[in-house]
């Protein structure tokens, strides 16, 4: 326990509080992430109502915060000890950030909807400005003084005339807060900031470029047998026999079953690997899929549908003015897997008392509750670590191969390390689901949008479902609530733009092909590539160019902003819409899109430029132009990588990926089958933020998903005169839309 | 049991094994370097990349039998904090990974491209690097970083 990592000495702290000794715990040496099998984790204060549940003054002077959000790579370990030591009046180097334990830090909801900084971060923000408010109230006795002529800087409160001050160390370390967020505690001026804006080097990136980062899939621990689980050949089956002679040959291979979850364990990963490949099992026929050739038509059919009116806005005319146009149009989203480089993976150590699940799940507090549900165990039983994994985008394998790993080392008393094959990811971590979405409406011969109807056909997420149904616990038999959960999926499918009636209908599934799951920026994506493509039609129709038409609409001054300052990084001209060109052999468009997310978070505008060769209906993205404004940056590149990996991310989706199956099973199981993005198709990519520093903090890591798919469509529109409705935009599909046949 | 004979980061390395097929990959994981990660098993993505006989080589596809007598580089050899390697430097000063999964494959295939080609055009890196997969979108940083590396901008 002497490693020389960061020293988080509590190990002498007891705290008499409440009449419950808090004992100490031994956290010295470990790395924050392995601390798990630390014998005696103190009793912390989880209750996410106090402020001892976020941060501690240790002896040194240092301040560890306890984050119940992650850093899955888009940066929260900068910043938010950047928030946070701004608001505390520390150096950022003191703070130590540990993230995701369900026995060290607070419940904040999962990491998801973009919502990292604006709830998780706001609410340490919170909790900093508490602390600090009592620190300077500390020191005020002491130093005999009045609390408004102190302020605290460098880890001290001093006088703000000058002078000897007192360290926080000295004020409170080795106590504890013992107080509630007050949501009344002083902000500091942003006016004043020194942390909170500036582009601070993310911690973890040294160790990811030495190969020395240490990733879910490099866990290991004493004991460990290493496992594949084996899914069936066809969705719904079940396992029927197993040929427990099939493995024989493997050195130290054993076979694993619990009703129909089956695996194989080994000591070592490679004899897993060999062992899953030589087992033989028999399965029944399943429940199967739908056909994918039908899927859109079955959409719109589906028996069950509930339709519910999500937005109601004005009343469509009676009649339409002389020289309005009208239009209709349909546009569709495939599912779409995570695509994680790494297939999921995760340690479990259960046995009948406890568990422990060592998870790069984004969920790590909300599956406590699921995970202890299915073992059997009490909530308090069932230790959930977060160690991070390949890049998730919502929710990939993570939680199923935590799942597997659980039920597994249950099984067999021993700790489990679960690694899924590729073919398992793509297979079978849950998908994006379908979105079909049709759009009717009119525009008058001035320009004014008069009505807007969007139609949406999707999935709806089971009202108070914990999880995403996990693949382990109902082949096992376990209990496990079913259901479906896809994130928010309706958002932005009404236009933010004036009109005169604006009506979004919603066509609830009561199932989906595949089981779903939020993906980055869930559904937002499609419905953005519905309404804005949508708007550019009728722009097209009133004859006006996309960018002023878009203008004319808004009144909101931020809005107004990101779209001209987009158009100035296109130099773009206004004009009558029309089109780039017809007749070359590769024709060059641009095309424009704008999001205001959620309506109520960041404002986005896109521009791009695209070219398209007619002969093979191939597209190249040349070059994005974004401006973004998500209220006050806390880290100006953290926000720039997330608007670069929103981007490039979104373009494979739109132009490359869409889940392949049979009536069996998912056939797009590897890189070739389910192909993204590759360096040969990597735009330039221009990006302005800006920065708002006496607004709120918003989400940075999923609106500029949206404004791709629609800025793409509306490029390749202007470029060939063809529309594009359908994901992804494949170049069968492309030239399909130039002969006029799509 | 076999025994074979490998020679990693300039360590001699033994290796008992009763599969001469055995990946590299596992190989290497087991002996604690885990900078090269599985990603797919199946040469598509370059997450395993390490460099063999000084060319980028897919350690999920190369079996210990095949890697026996050569020189092995995986990233924790190319360079370390005190003794970096220009292209970890660079990666570091663009802070390109994201989830950083990819940047084992990212860095060493990099590295195979400037042992041929010391000052690689962009178009070079970008055809060096076709086959390593990134699905955060940290293309445009570890294409600005690869050219840093080389001196090429600012």
């Amino acid at each position: 326990m002497n490693a020389p990592v960061k020293t988080l000495n509590f190990s002498r702290r007891a705290v008499l509080k409440g009449g419950a000794i808090t004992v100490g715990f031994a956290l010295a040496g470990l790395p924050s992430r392995v601390r798990a099998q630390s014998a005696a984790v103190a009793k912390r204060i989880l209750d996410s109502k106090e402020v001892d549940a976020f941060l501690a003054v240790n002896g040194d002077g240092t301040v560890t915060l306890f984050c119940g959000k992650v850093d899955l790579g888009q940066g929260l370990r900068i910043a938010i000890p950047q928030i946070a030591a701004e608001e505390l009046g520390v150096n950022v180097d003191k703070i130590t950030f540990i993230e995701g334990d369900t026995a060290l830090t607070p419940d904040q909801g999962r990491t998801s909807g973009s919502n990292g900084i604006q709830r998780g971060g706001v609410q340490i923000r919170q909790a900093a400005a508490t602390a600090r408010k009592a620190l300077v109230e500390l020191a005020a006795q002491r130093l005999n003084a009045k609390a408004e002529d102190l302020e605290t800087t460098g880890g001290m409160v001093r006088p703000k005339s000058g002078g000897t001050g007192i360290s926080f160390a000295d004020l409170i370390a080795g106590k504890q807060f013992d107080l509630k967020l007050d949501p009344k505690a002083p902000l500091k001026d942003p006016a004043r900031y020194t942390i909170v804006g500036k582009p601070l080097r993310r911690p973890d990136v040294p160790a990811k470029c030495f190969g020395t980062h240490l990733y879910m899939q490099d866990f290991s621990m004493p004991n460990m047998l290493h496992a594949r689980v084996i899914r069936p050949a066809t969705v719904g089956a079940k396992l029927v026999s197993v040929d427990e002679g099939s493995v024989k040959d493997i050195p130290g291979a054993k076979i694993v079953r619990v009703k129909d979850l089956l695996a194989v364990v080994a000591d070592d990963e490679w004899s897993a690997v060999r062992a899953s490949r030589a087992l033989r099992a028999k399965w029944s026929e399943g429940t199967g899929l739908p056909s994918q050739g039908g899927l859109v038509e079955s959409l719109r059919n589906e028996p069950g549908i509930v339709d519910e009116t999500l937005v109601n806005k004005g009343s469509p005319a009676a009649q339409r003015p002389d020289g309005a146009k009208a239009l209709n149009a349909t546009y569709y989203w495939p599912m779409q897997s995570h695509g994680s480089i790494g297939p999921s993976c995760a340690v479990a150590d259960v046995s009948s008392e406890s568990a422990t699940v060592w998870t790069a799940s984004q969920g790590t507090h909300g599956n406590q509750t699921s995970f202890a549900k299915f073992l059997g165990l009490p909530k308090e039983k069932v230790r959930m670590i977060y160690l991070e994994g390949s890049g998730c985008y919502g929710m990939n394998g993570h939680e199923d191969a935590a799942a597997d790993a659980a039920i597994l080392s249950r099984a067999i008393g021993r700790p489990v390390r679960v690694q899924w094959s590729r073919e398992d990811e793509l297979g079978w971590d849950p998908k994006g689901p379908p979105q079909l979405i049709s759009i009717s409406g009119a525009v008058s011969a001035d320009g004014r949008i008069l009505d807007w109807r969007t139609e949406m056909w999707i999935p709806k997420t089971t009202r108070g479902l914990p999880n995403i149904p996990l693949l382990a616990p109902e082949a096992a038999g376990l209990e496990h609530v079913p259901g479906l959960n896809t994130g928010l999926i309706s958002q932005n499918g009404d236009p933010p733009y004036s009109a005169e009636s604006i009506q979004v209908i919603a066509h609830w599934l009561k199932d989906a092909p595949l089981r779903p799951a939020p993906i980055r920026s869930p559904g937002k994506p499609a419905n953005c590539f519905a309404v804005e493509s949508f708007v550019d039609e009728l722009a097209a129709a009133a004859g006006i160019d996309p960018v002023e038409f878009r203008l004319r609409g808004l009144k909101d001054p931020r809005a107004i902003e990101v779209i001209k300052r987009t158009a100035a990084m296109m130099k773009w001209q206004p004009q009558a819409y029309q089109l780039a060109s017809t007749s070359n052999a590769i024709a060059r468009g641009r095309g424009f899109a704008y999001i205001h997310y959620k309506h109520s978070e960041s404002y986005v505008g896109m521009g791009m430029e695209v070219a398209v060769e007619r002969a093979t209906g191939r597209i190249a993205v040349e070059r994005v132009a974004c401006a973004h404004d998500c209220g006050q940056i806390i880290n100006p590149d953290g926000v720039r990588a997330q608007i670069e990996g929103s981007i490039l991310q979104t373009i494979s989706r739109v132009l490359m990926e869409e889940v392949m199956f049979d009536r069996s099973r998912v056939l797009s199981v590897d890189w070739a089958s389910y192909p993204i993005l590759r360096f040969s198709g990597v735009p330039k990519i221009d990006i302005e933020l800006i920065d708002r520093p006496t607004e709120k903090p918003v989400g940075a890591g999923e609106a500029a998903c949206t404004t791709v798919g629609p800025a793409l469509a509306n490029a390749v529109h202007n470029a060939t005169g063809a529309r594009l409705r359908t994901v992804p935009f494949t170049p069968e599909r492309v030239k399909l839309a130039l002969t006029g046949k799509a | 049991m076999a025994t074979y004979n490998l020679r990693i980061n300039g360590n001699a390395q033994t290796v008992d094994t009763t599969d001469a097929d055995k990946p590299l990959l596992y190989v290497l994981r087991e002996l604690g370097l885990t900078a090269a990660k599985f990603g797919c098993g199946l040469g598509q993505c370059g997450a395993c990349t390490v460099m063999i006989d000084g060319a980028a080589a897919r350690s999920c596809q190369t079996t210990v039998a095949d890697a026996q007598g050569k020189p092995v580089v995986t990233l924790e050899g190319l360079g370390t904090p005190e003794k970096p390697h220009p292209l970890q430097t660079a990666f570091i000063n663009e802070q390109v990974p994201q989830c950083g999964y990819c940047t084992n494959g990212m860095i060493m295939s990099a590295a195979a491209l400037l042992q041929s080609n010391k000052k690689p055009s962009e178009a070079d890196v970008r055809s060096a690097l076709d086959g390593n997969l990134c699905r955060c979108g940290s293309h445009v940083r570890v294409l600005s970083a690869v050219m840093a590396a080389t001196g090429q901008r600012g």
